[in-house]
């Protein structure tokens, strides 16, 4: 198992160089420049090349690269070019913010996916399963952007019940150590932070979570229809367990394996940053930040970001790998 | 079990609904000193010398103040932290006498050392900080550093020569040539005078520049303590997530009726109009032209439309040829139906343009502007007049993937524009290209026949909408027009306002006989407010002259 890991984690590092050229070349073959981007109507020549100059986007490109890779090495992925402020303090503003919106997500799919998914299979070709179906197309199908409009202004415009943007009260005045600010409340035993933070978080991940619910509900679903007709599942039966027993020990634990390869994906892609919800709902992560950084042609931020958000891809990976030997011990890791 | 599963499930969304009912009274909680105001970006620095977009402007105008300001809702220049001000007799000088009895929100007081110890600064940038991306305001109105790095413009460059003080209150600005655009442009958030005090005691001008040349500053003054004379200071500032000013104690005018304002960047135009109808927030700025009429109808909301800025024309290049032909740009002049674009285009957020300045700034002509009215048989006969064989072929060029207030979109103008020209003796040949990075470097190259395109002021004077584009040969247009150079660069010269104002008239008139482009919308933007605010007076310039300090909230 030791092994496994080391040699994961050593394999890393290939990965990431490969990743750093490809980011670093991919930026540079985008239309338009920095000083394009900074200045619109009044980019005249003299300017742009004073700023190619200040920012040494002037230099040959293996030069650029050298410069960046050895900052990269000393822990420095950069100063954003609009912003001033160094990648790395902005990394540890927000992705806390896109992790708790991504867990919050996956929190909701896996309450309701899991749940729905095992009673659809287990009332097979009933209105309820067929009803299931239906609706987990429609949480696929739906735009994210749209169902949380939607969602924002029957809670939040009609009915006043949840906030519609950000992570807390606009007007809340509150430490925030660790920036998770559900945790952030634990610490400072503050149960109106708390509740404050949770409730800015519904919304959110109710929209973010509908697609995840909706694969979740379908894989649990077909894999409990798989297991369920398996020779164990009917001895357990025969030698006459309760049928609960013979559910949750047998079916869903065995039905597990597949789901917990979607969650762990689909959380990995989701702690990528979800630009849409993150847009929609005035989420300060990581999602929102990137695109606006495409936009502003923000080299540092872009390579810095995606670098990041590889090397999380890449653990997230990992710890799913882990978690099939501790859901099925008979896979080896080796 | 399934039981179970299903009980628990629907327990946890009952208790979600239900809490969510019991906690909704929370967030409409804030009280009337209280205004909550979105925009979509946050600042990017606090220190105006050092920023040139929009939200970091919106914000330092509340915490500085420059020597002179403009009249709230227009363009004139006004008193501010100078009560007068005149010229040298060459014009070369300026004299500013300064408001007694002001100090800066860290108790200092401000003085004429004070004034010349900013204007000093910005001449003396270190070189990172001459970087046109960081001071661009310094580098487009005076031009010229006084130690200027490798590539930068150094003091032969310069408008900007010396400062010098007389006692306490008075202060004289040394220029190296003549200009009277310089006295809008002062007016700017950008060259608001900050503490020398605090500017020294966190470092405003240290930092370091990484490998890739990006400044980062290691002093606090531009993040974290920013202070000047201005009605608020700076409480807390968390980046992406809110900015909150509260009142300065020491203010030198009528203290603000709103204590603490937080500023909250939305970047979605969406989501901002939502926040603004639960009443998370009491105002927000760039209403998208499609929300006007939903804001309008809201029974709590107000919409307030700036008064028109921005221009689009069409750019004619006279060094392609039959463009350099006065009959044939008047033919383009008569071939548009500028009022049915406007309406089918630009709704309520532009007006028709008969010239290139606005109305709302001096020098806009009222009267004595060639009428180019609507009229296709017209054109026709200019092109026949120029002896050309119709329909003539004409090379016209639209960006994509850009709006802007003068042009919200380029793809329906040029289409019905294209349908006008072809109506009138013309033969259209569509051309496109990505604004970035492609089409205004092939417009600024001179590589387009006609084209669309527009401006929005850097400081609002005429010199910055009539020279920048009129007062010296470019390859945009192509032309060379010496007796138009001289009149716009005299009328930029005159230091006596209302003779200013009268040669800019005329040079409103000459341009438009002359005929470089064809102007047809000014563009405007909108802000939306909560009912109970109250004071709010739209500019021209936006965000940049709107301050805070005169609001308040009715309960």
């Amino acid at each position: 198992m030791l092994r496994f890991i080391v040699r994961r984690l050593l394999l890393l590092i290939p990965i990431l160089l490969g990743l750093s050229i490809l980011v670093f070349a991919w930026i540079r073959a985008l239309p338009g420049s920095v000083a394009q981007s900074q200045l619109g109507e009044r980019a005249t020549p003299a300017l742009i090349k004073q700023i190619n100059h200040q920012y040494g986007l002037d230099k040959p490109l293996p030069v650029q690269y050298w410069d960046y890779l050895k900052s990269l090495v000393s822990g420095n992925l950069g100063t954003s070019i609009s912003s001033f402020r160094p990648v790395t303090y902005e990394l540890g503003h927000r992705f806390p913010a896109t992790i708790e919106l991504a867990l919050g997500a996956m929190a909701f799919a896996i309450a309701l996916g899991i749940p729905l998914g095992f009673m659809a299979a287990k009332k097979y070709g009933s209105w309820f399963d067929q009803t299931s179906l239906v609706a987990s197309l429609l949480g696929i199908s739906i735009p994210i952007f749209v169902l949380g409009i939607i969602l924002k202004y029957i809670f939040a415009v009609r009915l006043h019940w949840l906030p519609s943007i950000g992570r807390e009260d606009i007007l809340a005045v509150r430490p925030h150590p660790t920036n998770f600010y559900i945790l952030d409340a634990i610490i400072n035993a503050d149960p109106g932070a708390l509740w404050d933070a949770i409730k800015h978080l519904i919304l959110p991940s109710i929209a973010l979570g509908s697609i995840p619910l909706a694969i979740v509900m379908r894989i649990t679903r077909a894999s409990v229809l798989d297991v369920q007709h398996e020779d164990y599942v009917r001895t357990a039966r025969a030698k006459g367990l309760p049928p609960g027993e013979v559910d949750r020990r047998h079916v869903l634990r065995n039905a597990l394996l597949p789901i917990s390869t979607i969650i762990g994906l689909q959380t990995g892609l989701l702690l990528s940053g979800a630009v849409l919800t993150e847009t929609v709902f005035d989420w300060p992560g990581v999602g929102s930040w990137l695109t606006t950084a495409i936009a502003n042609r923000d080299y540092p931020v872009l390579q810095g970001g995606i670098l990041f958000l590889a090397i999380v891809f890449v653990l997230v990976n990992l710890v799913v790998d882990i978690s099939y030997a501790i859901i099925n011990p008979r896979i080896r890791l080796s | 079990m399934r039981k179970k599963i299903v009980l628990l499930a629907l327990v946890a969304v009952g208790l979600v609904v239900v809490l969510a009912a019991c906690g909704s009274s929370g967030n409409k909680s804030s009280s009337s000193s209280t205004f909550v105001f979105a925009s979509s970006a946050d600042p990017v620095l606090l220190d105006p010398a050092l920023v040139s977009d929009g939200e970091s402007l919106r914000i330092t105008n509340q915490i500085f103040q420059s020597l002179v300001s403009f009249k709230l809702g227009g363009s004139e220049v006004v008193p501010s932290l100078a009560t007068s001000w005149k010229p040298s007799a060459n014009a070369m000088s300026w004299t500013f006498t300064l408001r007694k009895g002001v100090k800066f929100s860290d108790g200092t007081a401000l003085n004429a050392a004070a004034v010349c110890y900013n204007y000093d600064r910005w001449y003396n940038f270190p070189a990172a900080l001459q970087n046109p991306a960081v001071s661009y305001y310094w580098n487009t109105v005076f031009g010229g550093f006084a130690h200027p790095a490798k590539g930068n413009p150094g003091p032969d460059k310069s408008l900007y020569k010396s400062c010098t003080t007389k006692g306490d209150n008075e202060v004289t600005l040394n220029l190296t040539r003549r200009s009277s655009s310089f006295i809008s442009a002062i007016g700017l958030p950008n060259f608001g005078i900050a503490s020398p005090t605090a500017l020294k005691k966190y470092k405003a001008d240290s930092g370091t520049t990484d490998s890739t040349g990006v400044f980062h500053p290691s002093g606090t003054f531009a993040t974290a303590n920013p202070v000047g004379t201005g009605p608020y200071m700076l409480k807390q500032w968390s980046p992406n997530v809110k900015l909150t000013l509260v009142a300065n104690p020491d203010y030198w005018g009528s203290k603000p009726a709103i204590t603490t304002v937080i500023y909250k960047p939305i970047p979605d135009n969406t989501a901002r109009l939502q926040a603004l109808q639960t009443g998370e927030i009491q105002g927000m700025d760039y209403v998208a032209p499609a929300d006007y009429s939903t804001v309008q109808k809201d029974s709590k909301l107000q919409l307030l439309k700036r008064p028109v800025s921005s221009i689009g024309y069409i750019g004619m290049n006279q060094a392609k040829a039959p463009m350099n032909n006065p009959l044939v740009r008047e033919a383009v002049a008569h071939a548009i139906d500028k009022a049915a674009i406007i309406k089918a285009v630009y709704g309520q957020t532009g007006e028709v343009a008969n010239q290139f300045l606005p109305p709302s700034l001096f020098g806009y002509a009222k009267s004595g502007i060639p009428d180019y009215a609507y009229d296709p048989a017209k054109s026709k006969a200019l092109l026949q007049q120029a002896g050309l064989k119709l329909p003539v072929k004409v090379d016209f060029w639209y960006p994509t993937d850009v709006t802007r207030s003068y042009m919200p979109d380029p793809q329906r103008i040029f289409q019905a524009m294209q349908a006008n020209l072809n109506a009138a003796g013309f033969q259209v040949v569509p051309h496109s290209a990505p604004w970035r990075p492609d089409y205004l470097g092939g417009a600024q190259s001179g590589q387009y026949q006609i084209y669309l395109l527009g401006w929005i002021a850097d400081y609002y004077d005429p010199q910055d909408f009539l020279n920048v584009h009129f007062g010296s040969k470019t390859p945009l247009f192509g032309f060379n027009n010496p007796q138009l150079f001289s009149m716009l660069t005299k009328a930029d010269a005159e230091p006596n306002p209302n003779l200013r104002t009268a040669d800019y008239e005329k040079a409103s008139i000459a341009v438009m006989k002359f005929l470089p482009v064809v102007p047809y919308a000014w563009g405007s933007s909108a802000l939306a407010l909560d009912k109970s605010v109250h004071g709010y007076v739209p500019g021209p310039i936006g965000p940049i002259n709107e301050p805070w300090a005169d609001l308040t909230i009715s309960k």
